[in-house]
């Protein structure tokens, strides 16, 4: 029977970028899917006839520049184009707008506050420092603290390096800002309660905690760090939809003499003597290999296709313990046309970017306290954008596509799991919300997908629907992502590996966890890495 | 509430139905907001009318702040480096202002209107800082500066145009102080102050009265060469003043991101302008370690050899080692001179220091390398006598 050099299970982003540079280093590697189509949760699909949804990930910034370049996406259909704008409607009728031209955005903040829109310039220069700081971290596999080997010791040093160049203030800052909440921070900077709340939705997005839970602040970073084409922070529409980018990815690594089976669905990583020699799938077939790669969760690697004998019990203890609570739901809907909201211009060009329908960070907080009390929130906070006015392949001409991303939403409800009429009330919740803000929106809606964390966790495999395969908070960055001892993409059985977004650093569509651990698969193999350094940062 | 428009990417001054009539070059830039004209004919002759008859600068702007309230002139006093205590009413200073670390935010003019009124005026927007050194003072702080429309008025004839519009007795101002004529039905402020190192003044009104301005002005000076100016006209003559412009010679502190960018006044040759003796300001405590400990950098004017303007160069030192970049540079008409502003590591920059600037230019698709060497400006370059003789005369 043939012998694959690598299995990467899972099709996800980060398991085809990890594959990709597999097979670049001239391996024979084969990527299991277990559902007909690829991509994980980087997909499009045409859920209703003439419409593609990008149904779970939706927008694109942190997808590394040196992947996207190395591996020649573009060759294979990946265009990122960036998007502006982005409003909070009010409950009084008014909005605040995020206009890209720096002295026209300066003056919607002032129309609200003049004092805050000086001092949104304070703001801007404050998170870029905490990006610069962390963005030369994300191509690099964090040092082991406990390691005496010259490179850990080496990126131990590189980590040092960086925070003495912090400077002395900058320094105790970024401290405060990896563990304090993303409520308290704005509160340094801001007065106005709907410029806080436009704000501090990057905060919690993916993640189960409110405005005012300590770590919030890191998790707005997550979303500031990307770019579109060095233009940092920004954000943009893979043409197509999100499943361009897992399209353009298996492009790479079919180019590459690589091998993808859809409907394989892997039952278990054999681990015998302390080393893999493949998998079985769930329909019984062995495929063999000394390299198996996972691109699932931790939990789902640890603890569901890996047998808890085969591994050491302290890791089992830490796969129970990972923190990957799902927080957020998704609807999708197929517009007749493009709607329109009350107090917004007509083609206002901020309806191009994200729009949000909740103005105060309380009002935030009491939609979190909804997911505490094991229920939808009844006033969502949702992230909301209709690609189509930018993407013109993703719906018929002059219908629309809107990507409707919903926090919080738990992975069970208090009254048990989600029934099909939960799911429907939750969907209402939503569509309502937008309706009271757009009159003719409710009459535009031709199809509607609405997916709760339960929906997202059975198709695509994400443990509880948690959008970043765990959640973005100090305990679990760095070297903790995972967990201690496993950060750096090695499994506790030789020759198993995991390169998802629950590994460094996190997820958000940036294919760096999978061409990490490319890197150091090649490493222990001995062969000369293919995986890109990052671009400095100047 | 909202008004169901799109606000407008840029907006128009005050002044924008003269300016435009008069930009024959078409050629704009966005300055803080404002569609405001790079140059309108010619860049030379605007330059010149500068140096040579009068000329008009829209500065409107500028950000304006009026500082009102019983404690005004004492918060303003602990905002900023200089000491304020002869600031009376009628008068005008320059000034810079500094965070906690002793870093300059911004440089700018604090006009003692009346009593208890005070317009801070400057290139960068501090309402945020302001306010936070406020606290304990009883002001109020309004950011006015789209309800004061304002000229730049320059150029040795300047005086004599405005005696020629009526304002009876301005040739007594003296430079920097500041004094209210009716104009119309409105009052027109006029302040003997402006960026050009030459005698001038800048004129303020309420908007609805710009046009007005204006229009006297242009009628007023028909025979004397009054000659609207853009940017670029104006970059030279500062550079030929010897002034320092935000965001161009230094990085206001609030906005600086990676270390060491930001600046002190002792850092920007305006050491001048620091009264450490002050009970108590923002930045003392740090500008008074500076003091002892020394600074890391020092801002030169640089006279290069050649008249190539030696715009971003490096300055390397007799070792050949690089020392310091060029921050502005501009070859200056009326001086003759082939100027540069230089920030330089310490303990570059002094006198009789020999550097050299490496500069690139084009020639026809070819670029050039030449080294010039750099001699340190230790005095003013232009400073004409009819900039502070009062009464102003009408040259």
């Amino acid at each position: 029977m043939k012998k694959y050099d690598a299995i990467v299970i899972g099709a996800g982003h980060n398991g085809l970028t990890n594959a990709a540079y597999l097979a670049k280093a001239g391996l024979d590697v084969v990527v299991l899917e277990k559902n007909p189509y690829i991509g994980g949760a980087t997909v499009s699909r045409e859920l209703h006839e003439g419409w593609m949804y990008s149904n779970c990930s939706y927008v694109c910034s942190l997808l590394r520049p040196e992947i996207s370049r190395d591996l020649n996406l573009p060759k294979f259909g990946l265009q990122v184009i960036p998007y502006v704008g982005g409003v909070t409607f009010k409950r009084d009728g008014d909005y605040f707008g995020n206009y890209d031209d720096h002295e026209r955005q300066y003056r919607e903040i002032a129309r609200h506050s003049k004092r805050d829109a000086n001092a949104y310039e304070r703001y801007t220069a404050d998170v870029t420092k905490q990006t610069r700081f962390i963005r030369p971290f994300l191509l690099r596999t964090p040092p082991d603290p406990t390691s005496f080997k010259p490179r850990d010791i080496q990126e131990l040093l590189f980590l040092a390096k960086s925070f003495y160049n912090l400077g002395e203030k900058v320094l105790g800052d970024t401290l405060r800002f990896w563990t304090m909440s993303i409520g308290d921070f704005l509160d340094e900077y801001f007065e106005t309660d709907v410029i806080k709340c436009h704000l501090a939705g990057s905060g919690i997005i993916g993640t189960a905690l409110g405005v005012y839970s300590p770590g919030t602040a890191y998790v707005l970073l997550h979303h500031y760090m990307g770019e579109v084409d060095g233009s940092v922070g920004a954000w943009g529409f893979a043409r197509g939809g999100m499943g361009s980018v897992s399209k353009a990815l298996a492009g790479a690594f079919q180019s590459f003499g690589g091998e993808i089976r859809a409907d394989a669905e892997v039952d278990r990583i054999l681990a015998t003597a302390g080393r893999t020699s493949g998998v079985v799938l769930a329909n019984g077939d062995e495929i063999y290999a000394d390299i198996v790669v996972s691109n699932l969760d931790p939990k789902r690697t640890f603890l569901d296709i890996m047998a808890e004998e085969d591994l050491p019990a302290s890791v089992v203890k830490q796969a129970k313990n990972f923190k990957i609570r799902g927080s957020s739901g998704k609807l999708n809907i197929a517009l007749d046309g493009l709607p329109t909201f009350n107090s917004l211009p007509p083609k206002s060009p901020l309806m191009t970017g994200d729009m949000h329908f909740i103005d105060s960070l309380e009002r935030m907080e009491r939609a979190y306290d909804d997911w505490k009390n094991g229920t939808w929130s009844q006033d969502p906070y949702v992230d909301m954008l209709i690609p189509t006015q930018v993407d013109p392949t993703m719906a018929p001409v002059g219908k629309h596509m809107m990507s409707v991303f919903v926090q919080y939403a738990p992975p069970k409800l208090a009254t048990g799991k989600w029934t099909d009429k939960d799911r429907d009330a939750f969907g209402k919740t939503v569509i309502d919300q937008i309706g009271s803000y757009s009159p003719n929106f409710k009459d535009l809606i031709l199809h509607a997908e609405v997916r709760t964390p339960q929906d997202i966790e059975d198709e695509v495999g994400l443990t509880e629907g948690n959008i970043f395969q765990g959640e973005l908070t100090f305990d679990q960055l760095l070297f903790n992502r995972p967990f201690p001892g496993y950060a750096q993409y090695r499994g506790p059985v030789k020759g198993m590996y995991i390169c998802g977004s629950g590994t460094h650093p996190g997820g958000g569509v940036m294919s760096a966890p999978g061409a990490n651990a490319a890197r150091e698969i090649l490493m222990d193999l001995n062969h000369p890495t293919t995986v890109p350094e990052a671009y400095p940062d100047d | 509430m909202t008004d169901l428009e799109i606000p407008p990417l840029l907006l128009q001054t005050p002044f924008h139905s003269r300016v435009s009539a008069a930009c024959e070059m078409n050629l704009w830039e966005d300055w803080k907001g404002y569609t405001t004209p790079v140059a309108y004919s010619n860049v030379e002759l605007e330059y010149f009318a500068m140096r040579n008859s009068a000329s008009i600068f829209d500065i409107t702007p500028m950000t304006k702040y009026r500082i009102t309230g019983a404690d005004g002139h004492a918060y303003l006093d602990r905002l900023v480096t200089r000491n304020l205590k002869n600031l009376d009413v009628g008068r005008v200073m320059y000034t810079a202002w500094c965070n906690d670390e002793g870093k300059v935010i911004d440089d700018g003019t604090i006009f003692h209107v009346n009593d208890d009124t005070f317009i801070l005026c400057a290139q960068e927007r501090h309402l945020d800082w302001m306010e936070w050194s406020a606290l304990g003072f009883d002001v109020k702080i309004e950011d006015v500066t789209e309800e004061i429309a304002a000229l730049s008025f320059q150029g040795p004839t300047s005086c004599a145009i405005l005696k020629i519009m009526g304002l009876t007795g301005v040739e007594n101002l003296k430079s920097f102080d500041l004094q209210h004529y009716p104009f119309g039905q409105t009052q027109l402020m006029v302040s003997r102050t402006g960026f050009t190192a030459d005698l001038g003044y800048e004129l303020w009104i309420e908007p609805d009265h710009a046009e007005a301005l204006w229009d006297a002005l242009m009628a007023a000076g028909r025979d004397y060469n009054v000659k609207p100016v853009g940017a670029e006209a104006l970059q030279i003559a500062r550079v030929e003043a010897g002034f320092i412009q935000a965001g161009v010679d230094f990085v206001p502190a609030e906005q600086e991101v990676r270390v060491e960018r930001s600046r002190s006044p002792y850092e920007l040759g305006l050491g001048w302008l620091v009264h450490l003796k002050k009970p108590n300001f923002n930045g003392q405590q740090a500008l008074k370690e500076e003091k002892l400990k020394g600074s890391r950098f020092r801002f030169t004017r640089l006279d290069v050899q050649g008249n190539k303007p030696a715009e971003n160069s490096f300055i390397f030192n007799r070792q050949n080692k690089v020392v310091g970049v060029v921050t502005s540079a501009a070859w200056v008409p009326t001086a003759k001179r082939n100027v540069a502003f230089a920030s330089l590591e310490m303990p570059w920059g002094k006198p009789g220091n020999e550097l050299w600037a490496e500069i690139y230019y084009l020639r026809e698709l070819k670029w050039a390398r030449v080294l010039e060497k750099c001699t340190v400006i230790e005095e003013p370059i232009f400073d004409p006598e009819r900039r502070h003789a009062t009464p102003a005369l009408d040259y």
